[in-house]
């Protein structure tokens, strides 16, 4: 099975078990870097795989939760470097990991170093949201030569004829925003989320997963419905940073 | 920074640049440009790229667009003759007036020619960033006079020291949003502004006041400032009698530059671009990313940026808001590569000591963004006597009283003027 499959694998999985698969994610090395490895292994008991946000300092499509923590990292000397070492050190969490950067820092580090890196470490695909399809050819090809997955973003925005060129392309799952915006909304899911959520899982044959704006219980059940898998990003962001426990807010999801 | 080219490669790229033929279909400018831009805002760049494409060179926009040029921003602005700055020069100095321009800058020339498209495109409202405040109060004068609501996304950092802009942008009907975010000058404003398009990008027209950021936005706002170029080389030839021997502008993002340069690069004219050397040359002591950065994508475009090992984007310091950027537009990273243009960079000092040269020699204040641009001119002319100068005096000082007042006046009157009080 190659890496991106163990993605897709874990979340059927979760399906088979009669789960909505959940998909927590965290930025690495925030609130303390120090405790960055010990809440990965808390939170890989709770979620099917986990999502590991590579802090940056443009983070133009997130919201103020995810800027924050990213900026915080930062100042805390977070870098992907660090992430790959602490992971290796770590030994493996039980789940597939997938990172969520933005394209700049995957570039500094280099293509190919990333995805031997990325194989060594446990991490099975990369999220990149300022990577159109478009742009994409290069890391793509560096990837999928390892069996890593680049996942492809779809929005309610996307025509039909991109999404499902976008369908196509990803591998391990097909990440559907939930809304025109940007990560950690509070304004709730939006109506018509059954009907888009029900042609993004028509189109794709790797399995959904919805995320953006996905807080509570009422909101996994919703997506549950129509997607294979929910992202939960910013309020468990919010958990970690008041110093609450991620592993009851995560059952509280179920 | 030729290596960044295959060999051969220069050549023919600056050719194709000379020729109209970049960006190429995929928003390249060689290996620099493209676009990166989350997913929810693809559709959106396809519209504008449509747009552009119907739009822009249409002749019943043309004649729109130029109208307003003519009658609103009051085009052509001057080419002057400086004779004092001349002969302690001892070079042949003149200055395109992009300050005379309405609202007191280049911005308007773009501002009013996307305040255009925005309308034709039938959008609900318009946002904007801005840095020195310049673009801010060119995009709100522009829908205002299109009829568009207008929202100006500015740093807390820059909204302190550009204090009477924002002023100007709210008594032109816009609303004025600070953003407390990152480094809260012009990179963070434009993130916010971009954060803003993606909850609405079909309602939203988000109006770039650079050549900066994803296609086709370096290639619009270059051809809406390219005025800049056509009215300088037409008035050299006309006032002048020749073309200069060098030509000058200064780079934040690269709008004036880009305007001025582009209708020269076919010229026998050296082009120089003066980017903000601020404090000294340690990261995050200066603006200057063509002289000290390295390729990266930042912002929508693959670019020379200013960065560290690990791609995060470094926090810039200028004396001037307008040229406080971590990255440039990507035509201006081509031009480096081939060796066409030029860049220098130019300390806050060194500017400030500039601006109260032209002052004093011309009686123009100028912008201190501007005013980095004759630092390297006046060293280019000591070391070349004689020759002919043109430097794009893109914008006005007006609105930097607030950072000036903070620096005594320090050049006496060298011929023997009164000299009170300073």
């Amino acid at each position: 099975m190659t890496a991106h499959e163990r993605i897709s694998a874990a979340i059927h999985a979760a399906n088979d078990d009669g789960r909505t698969a959940l998909v927590p994610f965290i930025t690495a090395g925030y609130p303390e870097p120090g405790g960055f490895v010990s809440t990965l292994n808390t939170i890989a008991t709770a979620g099917d795989v986990v999502e590991i946000g590579i802090p940056f300092s443009d983070p133009m499509a997130d919201g103020m939760t995810i800027q924050r923590s990213s900026f915080e990292a930062l100042k805390k000397g977070v870098s992907l470097a660090w992430i790959f070492d602490e992971l290796e050190k770590a030994g493996g969490f039980g789940v597939p990991l997938v990172m969520m950067s933005y394209l700049n820092p995957l570039l500094a580090f280099g293509y190919d170093k990333l995805a031997e890196r990325a194989l060594e470490t446990g991490v099975c695909g990369f999220i990149v949201p300022d990577l159109p399809f478009e742009e994409s050819d290069e890391i793509r090809s560096a990837l999928e030569a390892q069996g890593l997955g680049l996942i492809q973003l779809v929005t309610p925005a996307t025509p039909d004829a991109r999404l499902k060129m976008l369908c196509d392309a990803s591998r391990g799952f097909v990440y559907a925003v939930t809304i025109t915006g940007i990560t950690g909304g509070d304004v709730g899911l939006p109506k018509d989320l059954a009907s888009y959520l029900d042609k993004v899982s028509s189109m794709s044959t790797t399995p959904v997963c919805a995320g953006f704006g996905i807080r509570e219980a009422a909101d996994v059940a919703a997506v549950g419905k129509h997607a294979s898998g929910a992202i939960v990003g910013s309020a468990l962001v919010e958990v970690l940073e008041r110093g609450e426990d991620p592993t009851a807010f995560l059952s509280s999801l179920r | 920074m030729t290596s960044l080219l295959q060999a051969g490669e220069a050549d023919a790229l600056l050719q194709a640049s000379i020729n109209g033929d970049l960006p190429d279909e995929r928003g390249r400018f060689g290996p620099f440009g493209g676009r990166y831009v989350p997913e929810t805002l693809v559709p959106a760049f396809e519209r504008l790229e449509a747009g552009v494409k119907e739009h822009l060179h249409d002749a019943g926009f043309q004649a729109d667009y130029q109208r307003e040029l003519r009658e609103w921003v009051g085009r052509p602005t001057a080419l002057t003759y400086a004779p004092r700055l001349s002969e302690r020069w001892g070079a042949e100095v003149w200055l395109k007036r992009e300050d005379l321009a309405h609202t007191g800058a280049h911005k308007i020339n773009n501002a009013i020619g996307q305040a255009l498209l925005a309308k034709r495109l039938g959008v609900k409202r318009v946002i904007a960033e801005t840095g020195a405040g310049q673009h801010g109060v060119a995009s709100a004068a522009a829908c205002a006079r299109v009829g568009l609501p207008c929202a100006v996304y500015m740093g807390a950092v820059d909204i302190e020291r550009q204090a009477p802009n924002v002023d100007r942008m709210q008594r032109l009907g816009a609303e004025v949003i600070p953003v407390e975010s990152g480094d809260k000058t012009l990179r963070a404003a434009i993130d916010e502004a971009l954060r803003k398009w993606v909850t609405d990008p079909a309602g939203i027209y988000y109006l770039l006041g650079s050549a900066v950021g994803a296609h086709p936005y370096p290639y619009l706002v270059r051809e809406l400032q390219s005025v800049i170029g056509q009215e300088s080389r037409a008035q050299m030839i006309e006032q002048a009698g020749a073309l200069p021997d060098a030509a000058f502008a200064c780079v934040g993002g690269g709008s004036n530059s880009i305007g001025l340069f582009y209708p020269l690069l076919g010229d026998d004219i050296e082009l120089i671009g003066v980017e903000a050397g601020g404090t000294g040359d340690g990261l995050g002591q200066n603006a200057a990313t063509l002289a000290t950065g390295t390729p990266g994508v930042l912002q929508g475009s693959y670019t020379i940026i200013l960065q560290d090992d690990d791609g995060q984007v470094q926090e810039t310091h200028s004396i001037s808001a307008g040229l406080d950027y971590s990255g440039v537009g990507p035509e201006h990273a081509l031009l480096q590569a081939t060796g066409r243009v030029t860049y220098l960079t130019a300390g806050d000092d060194e500017a400030l000591e500039a601006l109260e040269e032209l002052c004093e020699a011309e009686g123009i204040l100028t912008a201190l963004e501007t005013a980095h641009a004759y630092v390297a001119a006046r060293k280019w002319a000591k070391k070349n006597p004689g020759k002919r100068l043109l430097i794009g005096n893109s914008g006005r000082g007006d609105k930097d009283m607030p950072t000036l007042t903070k620096y005594p006046v320090r050049i006496a009157n060298s011929e023997g003027g009164s000299n009170d009080g300073a």
